[in-house]
């Protein structure tokens, strides 16, 4: 059952990252007899509860409406928990995936894969984004941040 | 629910609450685009801990909405006025610095629902202070009105900040309990960083004056009456309503 569930889950889109699936994104942590069991990305985000809303419809046409949702915050969820499917996509839509670098201000261009960027700004259109500039082919893209 | 706790939780929680309230009136207001979109992430950041605590200490929507000031916890520090950008930031980098050290040491706390809490903010809130850091460092050490405006600021924010490493009874057995952190244990961590920052932004650290107290026993400054005048108008006005 688990398995099929997860393959269910991922037809789920993230409603902010519309590119990866709530199981790409690392945030469904597991699936028990009577749960699916997920962790909030940031605190505040705003999508948590609409990506309650988009699991739970999703369960009910699967034919999983005695499943619960249970929301756990530990451990915290970390980018490094993203699939490597989830890092492919995300350059694919043009958001540098995250990765783990000597400086948090260093990033490779989705576009041009050039490493000779700048930081604009640490905090971007959503919690977990920053955004960057690419020095190369000189347009501006979303990283997503180390967290 | 032990009240000790309860009432734990909610310092905790007011703290991010009040804070978050704050920093979103700068939403569509910032110096620059970028700024806009920082301030409203931190303040969004500070609000999901808000809700994270204050569930810990009852009814999250309750305690937000229909608590008057007197009921309200937090420190005095983040109940202040945006003032201009550097205030704003003054007030960011004493308490994100204070923040992100508390939370850490939360992290370890035999309350395993603050635990998890503080374990997933910290990382949010140490993003917090680098920006914080960063702005302290780029106003200090910019321009003759930024410099000038950056000493003002710190001026008027230093005064709130011992409040941070107060104790008193209520907390004591807490702290027995290894259930919350003994804020004192904090302070010569704090001062080192902050120290270091005003050093990097060249600014020197504001002479010691008579702090000001109050916020956790519920004696508010007149500011905070019309933060919540503000953030509980729609579900007073209308109460039950639904989005």
């Amino acid at each position: 059952m688990k398995a099929h569930v997860l393959q269910v889950l991922a037809h789920v889109p993230d409603p902010e990252v519309p590119c990866l699936s709530v199981v790409d994104l690392g945030i469904v942590r597991d699936v028990t007899a009577d749960a699916v069991v997920i962790t909030p990305t940031y605190t505040g985000c705003p999508a948590t509860l609409v990506i309650e809303q988009s699991i739970r419809a999703e369960l009910d046409r699967a034919g999983y409406a005695h499943l619960g949702i249970k929301t756990v915050l530990s451990p915290p969820w970390t980018t490094d928990w993203i699939s490597d499917e989830g890092h492919e996509k995300l350059r694919a839509f043009g958001i540098a995936p995250p990765h783990h670098s000597a400086r948090e201000e260093d990033a490779i261009c989705p576009r041009c894969t050039s490493t000779h960027t700048e930081m604009i700004s640490r905090f971007g259109s959503t919690p977990c984004k920053a955004l960057h500039r690419c020095l190369a082919c000189g347009e501006p893209f979303d990283k997503f941040k180390c967290h | 629910m032990d009240r000790a706790l309860s009432d734990y939780a909610m310092r905790l929680g007011d703290d991010s609450l009040i804070l978050g309230q704050r920093l979103s009136e700068w939403c569509g207001h910032a110096p620059m685009l970028e700024l806009d979109l920082s301030l409203a992430n931190i303040g969004l950041d500070l609000v999901g801990q808000a809700t994270h605590f204050l569930m810990l200490a009852g009814d999250a929507d309750r305690l937000a909405f229909h608590r008057d000031v007197l009921d309200f916890k937090n420190c005095l520090l983040v109940e202040q006025p945006n003032g201009d950008f550097a205030q704003t930031i003054a007030r960011q980098f004493l308490f994100s610095n204070w923040q992100e050290l508390q939370l850490r040491e939360l992290s370890g706390s035999a309350n395993e629902t603050l635990a998890s809490i503080a374990a997933k903010a910290v990382k949010e809130v140490s993003y917090h202070a680098r920006f914080a850091n960063e702005w302290v460092v780029r106003l200090g050490d910019g321009t003759d009105e930024s410099r000038a405006r950056m000493v003002q600021a710190l001026e008027w924010m230093w005064r709130f900040g011992d409040e941070l490493f107060d104790v008193d009874a209520q907390l004591d057995p807490l702290i027995a309990e290894r259930i919350a952190v003994d804020p004192r244990e904090l302070r010569a961590e704090w001062e080192a960083r902050v120290t270091k920052t005003l050093a990097q932004a060249t600014l020197d650290v504001p002479v010691p004056r008579r702090g000001a107290r109050g916020g956790r026993m519920g004696h508010h400054s007149e500011h905070l009456g019309h933060l919540l005048a503000t953030m509980q108008f729609l579900p007073r006005a209308y109460p039950g309503t639904v989005w």
